[in-house]
């Protein structure tokens, strides 16, 4: 066990869990920032995409004690309540079908338009297939990306 | 506190799922919605949602009937309540072919004894009044009343019998595109799902299960008990559960876990069930499902047999969310909070499991993360529930992912076998089809098409009973028969020397006009949909293009399918799907599409890559790196057309996964004069003529 003083979505929180504990466990079972969602484990899925200092991250694989004061994001603090461009081009386009996966598409959407806010379709395809979606809704996902830009310009 | 962390302004009970409340002012009408004073209406969704997105479509033909405010709507997703709500289930596309006149006549009563208050308070006819957007219109004077200022006298009135409902043309909601209901809550990260409940003094449990056909011959808990958080380590019913304070603690203890297994019945492994399956295929005297006409005799004289076998994997379900359900017993009831396709079953096998009364269990269904059909079981719930009772405390069961891959629950795997029998003008004289499958049940659908069109007909199939667990899944058999059906009858009209297109549709009009036996399905909404996807594919009119064409009815809707392959720079690459739907009216446009194109990229997806194979017992895919899903790269464009129409709606969370597979395999065959017979194509060598990444 060791404590850790974490600075997430600009509040400090602090926490006593074993060093290798994965950002993702701490987030929910600690923290109660349950919109960081488990689906693999091993960086597989994407569903645990969170921001480390504005790059996106899979938290499943990322141990609390590598995260020094490094600044996280999570969905909770994406915007104080689902104002971000890409939160909203979610909403538009009516994105989530059973909506598990989509708090990591958002985190890895919204990370991407950050450093490529004038994104190419085949951009918007290659930055976003690491998130898997079971349901299927990827035409939606890469609409709402695309429509994200838009905002941003 | 919880794995010894340090809370700030934090607190698990309020950040839990939040009961259903009820706003004291509040006029309930019936089970299905109540009115306030302000003119909020809260309709409640009875049915589990898992992303069909039944939580939007019930309440929007609640409120189409009521003429609701749309805006002013609040939905709640109702909890299990065997007296106010009928069929709570997820299961089958069966919810809104059930409910359509429930919900209709719910709304609409409600709007007349609105009617009948304002009436009263007017002094005027009833009939006389009009609704709209949430107000009762007196036309003549000009006069309007909201739906929330009449609310309690309306409460009052008799509650009529036999009230007029609207008919199609009249409709302001059901048909448009209306969001889901959660998108706000499912876009900036709030509790929906089983996996986010939590509770003071909730403790994790993860479990270790047996492979299949075996049982525990000794397990070593010690290591395990021993480490950090750990508060129970518990072997029950052949399965070894860690109980602790967090995941994290418990994932790591469960580590050292101990557990030798011996045989106890049957250790398959997949290379004896493709062996088994391929002897069922020849096993005699199998009572037919149906038979019509002399299939035998026809099949001896036939100037052409064509026999094709086709044959699938088991799948795991891998909904997006694992499995996972709370439950607290206490001495006075039973508490369920989690995702349930089937709460009513899940709440019957607690109460017989822990032997007490079904009223002394309240189940709080939560959004899922995807179900599939694996959510039609309780065998996660009934785990959390015998747990808590073990330890007496709150218990939430989580299953990693490797839990819910090697867990079972499987589709099963199946072999098909069709025959068809051509006379020397290619006519189509006898068809012949046996289905095989490991704890599949029925794996055929006797009633198809050709049923009615072809004279001499035999459907038949075998179940092998195996310790391997399998449930439905999207789309029960249909999942896999579609595609195997529908890519021997491409094959058919290959041999025939026809289009199948037109050869679909002239042995359809047969069995329109010379029926042999029962037709079981509509034959002009069948035409329908084949008319439809043959216009908007421009079916044959490009010939630089390579399409495959496939048709299937199931779940009450109708859905014809053409898939695309193009020639870009030197390879072949799968360009687009079209879908032609029926599926009566439509009621959620926007979730309607979502349905078709995600079940579309599913039957796609599966067909490609899904496989779960076994070593003694033991499933040999633990995660998505080696159980492989569709991804973005690999999704086709897809543009989906549905048939206008007012017959009743019928089911759309299955119907558009099984012609997928198929017409994507005709097209293959367009392509490369290959055929596809096995799932997954990823491992067929002609599949490497097809590159499946879109952007290269
Ligand atoms: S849960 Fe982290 S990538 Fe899947
Ligand atoms: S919306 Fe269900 S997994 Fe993406």
């Amino acid at each position: 066990m060791a404590n850790y003083t974490l600075k997430i979505n600009n509040k400090s929180y602090r926490v006593e869990v074993e060093e290798d504990t994965p950002l993702l466990w701490v987030l929910r079972d600690h923290l109660g920032l349950v919109g960081t969602k488990y689906g693999c484990g091993i960086a597989q899925c994407g569903a645990c995409t969170i921001h480390l200092n504005g790059t996106a991250v899979r938290s499943c694989v990322l141990p609390v004690s590598a995260i020094g004061k490094q600044k996280i994001t999570t969905i909770e603090g994406l915007s104080a309540n689902g104002e971000h461009p890409v939160q909203q081009a979610w909403s538009e386009i009516d994105v989530p079908q059973c909506g598990y996966c989509q708090a990591g598409q958002i985190m890895t959407a919204s990370a991407f338009l950050n450093k490529n806010p004038k994104p190419t379709a085949a951009q918007i395809t290659e930055a976003m297939n690491g998130n898997i979606c079971r349901c299927g809704t990827y035409h939606r996902i890469h609409e709402a990306v695309a429509l994200a830009a838009s905002k941003l310009k | 506190m919880v794995g010894g962390g340090f809370l700030l302004s934090f607190r698990w009970f309020e950040s839990s799922a939040s009961p259903v409340q009820t706003i004291a002012e509040e006029v309930n009408f019936n089970s299905y919605l109540s009115i306030a004073p302000n003119d909020v209406i809260t309709i409640f969704a009875p049915n589990p949602e898992v992303g069909q997105n039944i939580k939007t479509a019930f309440p929007m033909i609640v409120a189409e009937e009521l003429d609701a405010d749309w805006t002013k709507v609040k939905i709640v997703q109702a909890h299990l309540d065997t007296k106010k709500f009928e069929r709570q289930a997820t299961a089958g596309s069966g919810a809104m072919q059930h409910s359509w006149d429930r919900l209709r006549k719910a709304g609409a009563t409600a709007r007349m004894m609105l009617v009948e208050a304002a009436a009263k308070r007017w002094n005027v006819s009833a009939a006389a009044l009009t609704t709209d957007n949430g107000f009762v219109w007196h036309t003549e004077s000009g006069r309007k009343l909201s739906y929330g200022s009449l609310a309690t006298d309306a409460a009052t009135m008799k509650v009529p019998e036999g009230v007029k409902l609207k008919v199609k043309k009249d409709y302001k909601l059901i048909g448009k595109p209306i969001h889901n209901t959660d998108n706000a809550e499912m876009i900036t990260g709030k509790p929906l799902y089983g996996m986010d409940t939590y509770r003071e003094g909730m403790l994790i449990a993860m479990i270790e299960r047996p492979p299949f056909g075996t049982k525990i011959k000794f397990a070593e808990t010690a290591a395990a008990k021993a480490m950090p958080g750990i508060v129970e380590v518990i072997t029950f019913k052949n399965k070894v559960a860690v109980l602790g304070k967090s995941t994290w603690q418990v994932t790591k203890a469960r580590k050292l876990l101990k557990v030798e297994y011996e045989p106890d019945g049957a250790v398959e492994s997949t290379t004896e069930h493709n062996t088994l399956m391929k002897q069922l295929l020849d096993k005699a005297d199998v009572k037919p499902s149906r038979k019509d006409g002399d299939v035998e005799a026809v099949f001896k004289t036939a100037a052409q047999v064509i026999t094709r076998e086709y044959q699938a994997p088991f799948l795991s379900h891998a909904c997006m969310e694992p499995m996972n359900f709370f439950a607290h017993v206490r001495p006075d009831g039973v508490e369920l909070i989690g995702p349930a396709q089937l709460p009513e079953d899940t709440r019957k096998n607690v109460a017989k499991l822990l032997g007490i009364d079904i009223e002394k269990i309240t189940l709080q269904m939560t959004r899922m993360g995807g179900g599939f059909g694996r959510r039609q079981r309780s065998d996660y719930s009934m785990e959390a529930a015998e747990l808590s009772s073990m330890v007496k405390a709150p218990v939430k069961v989580i299953w990693t992912r490797e839990d819910d891959m090697q867990g079972g629950q499987y589709r099963p795997a199946m072999r098909y076998r069709f025959q068809a029998a051509l006379d020397e003008e290619g006519n189509w004289i006898g068809y012949r089809m046996r289905g095989v499958g490991i704890n599949s049940g029925n794996s055929t659908r006797p009633d198809h098409f050709p049923a009615g069109a072809v004279a001499n007909f035999l459907v038949d199939s075998i179940d092998h009973k195996s310790p391997v667990t399998t449930a439905p899944w999207r789309a029960p058999s249909e999942n896999f028969l579609g595609f195997a059906e529908q890519s021997f009858f491409d094959e058919i009209a290959a041999a025939a020397h026809r289009d199948p297109i037109e050869y679909r549709l002239a042995y359809l009009e047969k069995a329109q006009k010379t029926p042999v036996g029962a037709v079981k399905y509509d034959i002009e909404r069948m035409k329908g949909v084949i008319k439809l996807v043959a216009e908007k594919s421009n079916w044959g009119k490009n010939k630089e293009l390579y399409q495959g064409f496939s048709a299937y009815f199931s779940h009450g809707s109708y859905i014809a399918q053409v898939a695309e392959i193009e020639m870009k720079n030197g390879s072949l690459v799968l360009r687009k799907m079209y879908a032609a739907v029926d599926c009566g009216v439509v009621v959620n446009l926007s979730g309607a599409y979502q349905q078709v194109k995600g079940g579309i990229i599913d039957g796609l997806g599966h067909a490609l890559y899904g496989e779960v194979t076994l070593q003694d017992g033991i499933p040999l895919q633990k995660n998505f790196d080696t159980y492989r899903l569709i991804r973005m790269k690999e999704v086709p464009d897809v543009e989906v057309y549905f048939v206008d129409s007012d017959i009743n709606p019928t089911g759309l969370g299955e119907p558009a996964l099984p012609p997928a597979a198929a017409a994507l395999a005709n097209a293959f065959f367009k392509a490369t004069g290959k055929r596809l017979y096995h799932q997954p194509f990823s491992k067929e060598e002609a599949m490497k003529e097809l590159t499946l990444n879109q952007s290269s």
